[in-house]
């Protein structure tokens, strides 16, 4: 079995979050990080590697980013991946979430993975859909939120956090899994693996060399565009009422409610 | 005029002080990980039983942290003394307490360096292997109820008899103590012979005459185990010599140099810890309708922690640059000492104190901190002895 991680560079944890105005994307300088979820999706493969259901011949890390984004996959190959694949190319500067699955696709493509794992959501964009993207163009079975993998004859069962309790899902290989984090807790790099994860092969890949349309990434192949970004509505300070006698204090409450319509 | 490379970016941008790389960072998330999540929270709990389980040796030795700096071969992890000093500065920051930090440090930084340093391949196979794994837990004894600052007059005596020598005498203080398996025990092979006297033999706790006497009782480092140890007639192995005899001075002055670098890294550690402790408390605490961070007098006060801390960082980062550069660092390493030490107390007192009542309640650490940070200014040295190297330097 093949398992291919899509990982992410985003702003580390510790690091303020703000949307350029200017434009209207994030901010991404500051200090960067692997993408917490992804960790997980790696430890997900480690954990099918290490298991007796299906031997795993190879884990992949795979990202798209800037040049900084290499740091990303040295910490994928330290958590255990055996190589990984980076695409970059100016031409991918601001894509959308749609762009930047049919991008990834299109590096995974030549792969042919037999599974594809990434984090639920990434750290900075939050989109949670990349997943389902990338399915869709790899035309393979897609599933989110995934916190237990089992292998079995070939093929996986899931279980994924529904909004109350879990569904237990059958896929068949190959597919695209997104996990969250309560599926595992990401081993510690050793030393010895933090220091050989530079010396591991790693590919660098411009968009002409896996096939992708020009027109179909960066902002103007993007199908979304931000118009405008506002904050959120600030709450309304709210009103206090000094409880002297209960009685008059519920009538005075239900009133106030009445008044705004909201019985 | 040409930009000295004050800076370090790599490529995730990340500030990077020297020495340390980014390699050393992700090192540093690693530990600070580890700490946070299997140490923290079973911090007060240890020092209540006065001990750490074994277990975490055994735990630490499985993420490769008892082996950082030493060989591959020997069951390292292949790197050098500046992951090491990652691993003393970020077992303090993240919260591992004195008393953990103490008993994993003297196993990692002081007990097993000597014989990496100046044992045979038999020893290193017998003592440092296990100790890297985590199966044998080792300790250094030098400091004798008669002789702590005043090195040269140990009275632990080593008579040569045919195929080894016959020990007889005490240690105390000795962290690790009561439970180690193996002391790297500083002994005078020639009575008479002050400095030129000294040498060290490797002790086992199974050799018959080998005792502890006493697991003392401190006023911090409670989650680490210090002990008195007593020895009658303990025969040991002319194998056990390490390094050569009489040559004892010069392995004691060598470790001392990483021993304290490694308690000025404690010290930077804790003082950052400290300071975030101070920061988000003054930012949450209301007095009078307001923050008291926002109160000048306490708004001073970090601030003075803040560049305490800040120095004490720089100094101690500097000795280390030149340590690992393997220039002549003494004065350096002393100073370092010497400063972060002193520091470290003077900043945990005040942070107990922005605290107010919950500083000297157990709940928020800082008390510990206080607690744990007072043995910087005596162990390893005390700062009159920091004091008289450096006047000596200077020619006085
Ligand atoms: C406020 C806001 C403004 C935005 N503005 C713009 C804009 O102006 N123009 C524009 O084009 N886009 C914009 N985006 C979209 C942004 O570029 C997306 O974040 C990006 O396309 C990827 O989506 P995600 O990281 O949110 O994916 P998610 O679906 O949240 O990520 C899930 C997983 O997908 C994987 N993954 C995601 N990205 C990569 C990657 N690059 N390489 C490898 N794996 C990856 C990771 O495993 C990650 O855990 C904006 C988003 C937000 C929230
Ligand atoms: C918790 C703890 C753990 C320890 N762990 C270890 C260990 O693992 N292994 C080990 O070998 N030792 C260990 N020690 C011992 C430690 O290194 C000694 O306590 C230290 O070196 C001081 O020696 P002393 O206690 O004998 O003090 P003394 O030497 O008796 O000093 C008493 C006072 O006199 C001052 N003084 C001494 N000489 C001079 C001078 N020339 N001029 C001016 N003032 C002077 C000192 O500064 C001090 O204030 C530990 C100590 C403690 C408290």
């Amino acid at each position: 079995m093949k398992i291919c991680c899509l990982v992410k560079e985003v702003p580390d944890a510790a690091v303020q979050k703000r949307i350029d105005p200017a434009t209207k994307r994030l901010d991404r300088s500051g200090e960067k990080n692997l993408n917490p979820f992804d960790t997980h999706g790696i430890e997900a493969a480690m954990q099918i590697r290490e298991g007796d259901a299906v031997q795993v011949d190879e884990i992949i890390a795979v990202t798209m980013g800037p040049e900084s984004a290499v740091r990303a996959l040295h910490k994928a190959v330290a958590l255990g991946a055996d190589r990984s694949v980076h695409l970059t190319d100016a031409a991918l500067e601001g894509c959308d979430v749609c762009a930047t699955g049919y991008a990834l696709a299109k590096v995974l493509e030549p792969e042919q993975p037999d599974l594809v794992l990434l984090g639920q959501q990434s750290d900075d964009g939050e989109c949670y859909t990349i997943g389902a993207v990338v399915a869709d163009h790899l035309k393979m079975p897609s599933l989110t939120q995934v916190i237990k993998i089992e292998v079995e004859d070939g093929k996986l069962v899931c279980e994924r956090q529904a909004e109350y309790g879990y569904d237990t899902v059958e896929v068949d290989l190959p597919a695209v899994i997104s996990v969250g984090d309560a599926i595992n807790e990401p081993r510690y790099p050793s030393l010895k693996a933090i220091m050989g994860a530079k010396k591991k092969p790693l590919d660098t890949k411009a968009t002409g060399e896996v096939g992708i349309e020009a027109d179909q990434v960066g902002e103007s192949g993007s199908k979304t565009q931000v118009l405008e970004i506002n904050p959120p509505p600030t709450k309304e300070a709210g009103e206090v009422f000094e409880d002297e006698d209960t009685n008059e204090t519920v009538s005075r409450i239900v009133a106030w409610m009445d008044e705004r319509k909201l019985l | 005029m040409t930009a000295g490379p004050a800076i370090v970016r790599d490529s995730g941008e990340r500030a990077l002080l020297p020495p340390f790389t980014d390699e050393h960072e992700q090192l540093r998330e690693t530990i600070a990980r580890w700490v946070r999540t299997e140490i923290a929270p079973h911090v007060d709990e240890w020092e209540a039983a006065r001990q750490f389980p074994r277990e975490l040796y055994t735990r630490a030795a499985e993420l490769g942290f008892l082996g950082l700096k030493y060989p591959v071969e020997l069951g390292g992890q292949g790197g050098d003394y500046v992951h090491d000093a990652v691993w003393a500065e970020e077992l303090a920051a993240a919260g591992a307490s004195g008393g953990v930090g103490a008993g994993l440090g003297a196993h990692t930084g002081i007990a097993t360096p000597p014989v990496f340093r100046f044992g045979t391949a038999d020893q290193r196979e017998r003592f440092l292997r296990p100790a890297i794994a985590g199966r044998k837990i080792a300790a250094l004894g030098i400091t004798e109820p008669g002789a702590g600052s005043d090195v040269a007059s140990i009275r632990t005596e080593a008579r040569r008899v045919e195929g080894g020598y016959v020990v007889n005498g005490a240690k105390t203080f000795i962290t690790n103590g009561v439970r180690a398996d193996f002391l790297v025990c500083a002994v005078k092979t020639t009575p008479d012979g002050g400095h030129q006297g000294i040498s060290f033999l490797i002790l086992e706790r199974e050799m018959p005459g080998y005792e502890v006497a006493r697991k003392l009782e401190k006023m911090g480092w409670h989650s680490s185990d210090t002990a008195e140890l007593s020895f009658t007639d303990v025969e040991v192995p002319e194998e056990n010599l390490l390094g050569d005899e009489n040559r004892g001075f010069y392995l004691i002055m060598e470790n001392f140099a990483w021993e304290r670098l490694l308690m000025a890294l404690g010290a930077v550690g804790a003082m950052r810890r400290l300071l975030e402790v101070a920061i988000s408390y003054a930012g949450e605490r209301q007095a009078f309708g307001r923050s008291i961070g926002s109160l000048q007098a306490i708004r001073h006060k970090i601030a003075e922690i803040g560049v305490q801390a800040e120095v004490g960082r720089a100094l101690t980062y500097h000795a280390l640059r030149r340590f690992v550069a393997g220039e002549e660092t003494i004065a350096d390493v002393t100073k370092a000492k010497l400063y972060t030490q002193r520091a470290c107390v003077e900043v945990a007192d005040e942070v107990v104190h922005i605290l107010g009542g919950y500083g000297y309640m157990r709940e928020y650490g800082v008390e510990r901190a206080l607690r744990d940070a007072r043995l910087g200014p005596i162990g390893g040295g005390t700062d009159e002895v920091m004091k008289e190297i450096l006047g000596k330097q200077l020619g006085l």
